[in-house]
């Protein structure tokens, strides 16, 4: 069994009664002179294993929406329920906390500290958790690199890879907590159509081998196609594909 | 390591040039504040030990201090006395032997009675006007610290010399007497009396060494007319700082005057506090612009971060977390700056220990007075990390606020 393994077979006997992610209602409004309406009244759920794709046309929402669901962002209106708990009265700190053990978080740039190593990259959500000794943090990080091909590269630096392997760092790291859900923006946004591929196939992986949640947010219509569901946006409102 | 402060310490290592120039500025700052501190206080100190410990550290004089009303208007309530003509009253301590008794038996220090008055010495066809003090040497020399100042003769030998006579240098000098000269001393009494110089003494101090001289209390009673008098009493006290209340109590207990030297050296001690203003000003100042340079330091790293800050907050850390790195950061320069600030600090005050000069004024100096204290690093290093601490706190707050929202759609 991999590192990403564990837990597996604890969360796939789990019933789950709510919903994983749930929005209701949910807006979000640039204040300004001209207001500007990022996403509007937005009803959706989203389950346990899914493996859902946003899409739309640019401007359309669908990146405010992801931050709005992964409680970057706070609604103007309605509320976001991470497994049933509403979270738009939670304390700053709360949310904080709730990112850091539930969510894990991909962008279409790696946005890895460039002065740390990859593993001490993916350590970085671990020992802010602070759940596991040092050793095994570490254990697990090199675990979870080499389960997405990057053993050899343990201890360089994120300039000292490709922008592929770098976007797989990034994932690393998003699972080093073990997080039931993966929120990834265009996360293959500036890969080239290899590393795309190996970036969905792990994507993929997640939710196939691992009943993992993911959501990502895409521009390619093809990807979106071959995940399990599709949000279509215009103009900050779901619409029909 | 904990993760903020690796964190941290990986941003300061990534501005390596620029947080060096500011842990330069904190450590100038730091280290000019202690030598700073080390030469104010050195020279306070060796103010006071001259100035202060040269002189009694409580006198005790002829005087009161609220003069006594009219017995007409004490016994019959009278609102003005008109014509009243006070009895000549003889200037002195009353009862000498009596007072002696009453502090001999609390009083924390020695003490001894004099009797001074203005004098003219005479020698040659030379007049030079001086302050005669009748002392008992023995017990006066308990009280002073003349005997470490004779040049030549001894302050003893006045007791085996009724007619001897000490004088300051510049006395002499004045006169164009030696050692071993006879003088004449006369009073505004009437009193002349040919006194041998017994001794010769140098204390720094140009008003003393220009203008004392000691005899003999009895034969200053003699010249001024007042035999079995005294009007001083001369207190050395075993804690100087103790100088307050004991002429306090002193003062309740006689009656008379007694004047602690604080009080008779209040407009120094004035000038002192001043100067420790201006110095601790002057300190706050080069440490705000030390202060300045974190602030830039740290700003310029929040600006250049906001990407990583961004990743913190979505990979779940709090504004708090976001706060604390930076105010690190701050705090880290701060802190490298003190220690070596502290090490500069004490090196400059060794260099300006090792400077030596010559300068003749009221009160001599051959080398810079210094004082060494651990508690000038504490100030200097505490204001440092202090001023740290603020310059980092605010671009840390900022940092702290910072919506990672735009950063993330910012860098997309």
């Amino acid at each position: 069994m991999t590192v990403v393994a564990e837990g597996e077979a604890k969360a796939a006997t789990e019933p789950g009664p709510a919903p994983l992610i749930e929005a209701r209602r949910l807006t979000r409004v640039l204040p300004g002179t001209v207001p500007v309406t990022l996403v509007r009244d937005i009803d959706l759920s989203i389950q346990a294993g899914e493996f859902v794709a946003i899409t739309g046309p640019s401007g359309s929402g669908k990146s405010s929406l992801l931050y709005l669901l992964g409680l970057l962002d706070l609604p103007t209106s309605g509320e976001v329920l991470i497994e049933g708990e509403p979270t738009h009265l939670l304390s700053e700190r709360r949310r904080a906390a709730i990112r850091l053990s539930t969510l894990g978080f991909v962008f279409q740039f790696h946005f890895l500290l460039p002065e740390f190593t990859i593993t001490d990259n993916v350590m970085i959500p671990m020992r802010k958790l602070g759940r596991l000794p040092a050793r095994q943090m570490r254990e697990r990080a090199r675990g979870l690199l080499a389960d997405l091909g990057l053993g050899d590269h343990l201890e360089k630096r994120p300039d000292q890879l490709s922008g592929g392997q770098r976007q797989r760092v990034a994932v690393a790291r998003a699972l080093a907590n073990e997080p039931p859900a993966i929120l990834a923006d265009e996360p293959t946004g500036s890969l080239d159509s290899r590393s795309s591929e190996q970036v969905f196939e792990i994507l993929r992986a997640l939710v196939d081998d691992h009943r993992k949640t993911v959501i990502a947010v895409t521009h390619d219509l093809d990807m979106a196609a071959r995940m399990d569901r599709r949000l279509h946006l215009v103009d900050g409102m779901l619409a029909d594909p | 390591m904990p993760l903020i402060l690796s964190i941290a310490l990986t941003h300061v290592r990534g501005r390596l040039r620029q947080s060096i120039v500011s842990v330069l500025g904190v450590m100038l700052g730091v280290g000019f504040s202690i030598a700073m501190a080390a030469l104010m206080q050195g020279s306070q100190e060796d103010f006071i030990a001259t100035l202060v410990d040269a002189m009694p550290h409580v006198e005790v004089s002829d005087e009161v201090r609220d003069p006594a009303p009219p017995p007409a208007a004490r016994f019959y309530g009278a609102v003005n006395v008109i014509g009243a003509r006070p009895d000549d009253d003889t200037r002195g301590l009353r009862n000498p032997a009596r007072l002696r008794a009453m502090l001999d038996s609390w009083l924390p220090g020695r003490m001894t009675m004099t009797l001074a008055g203005q004098a003219v010495l005479r020698y040659g066809g030379r007049d030079v006007a001086v302050s005669l003090t009748g002392v008992d040497p023995a017990s006066y020399l308990r009280v002073s610290t003349i005997g470490d100042d004779m040049r030549s003769g001894s302050f003893m030998e006045l007791a085996a010399n009724l007619n001897g006579i000490v004088v300051g240098d510049g006395v002499a000098e004045k006169l164009g007497a030696r050692l071993g000269d006879t003088i004449s001393a006369s009073t505004s009494s009437g009193g002349v009396r040919r006194l041998k110089i017994v001794g010769l003494y140098h204390t720094g101090i140009t008003q003393a060494d220009d203008a004392t001289a000691y005899a003999m209390l009895k034969t200053a009673q003699v010249l001024f007319a007042r035999p079995d008098v005294v009007n001083r009493i001369s207190v050395k006290l075993d804690d100087i700082n103790a100088a307050r209340s004991v002429a306090a109590r002193i003062e309740r207990m006689t009656g008379y005057r007694a004047t602690s030297w604080q009080e008779a050296n209040e407009s120094l001690m004035e000038v002192l506090v001043v100067r420790n203003v201006i110095m601790y000003t002057v300190v706050g100042a080069i440490l705000l612009v030390a202060g300045f340079g974190i602030f830039t330091i740290v700003s310029t790293i929040v600006h250049e971060k906001a990407r990583d800050i961004a990743i913190l907050k979505s990979l779940g850390f709090g504004q708090g977390d976001i706060r604390r790195i930076f105010l690190i950061e701050g705090l880290v320069i701060g802190a490298a700056g003190s220690v070596l600030g502290s090490v500069l600090g004490y090196l400059i005050t060794l260099g300006l220990g090792a400077v030596t000069f010559e300068v003749r004024t009221n009160v001599e100096m051959t080398s810079l007075p210094l004082t060494y204290s651990p508690l000038h690093y504490l100030i200097a290093s505490g204001f440092a990390l202090l001023s740290a601490g603020i310059a980092g706190y605010m671009p840390a707050r900022r940092a702290a606020k910072l919506n990672p929202v735009e950063i993330v759609r910012g860098a997309s």
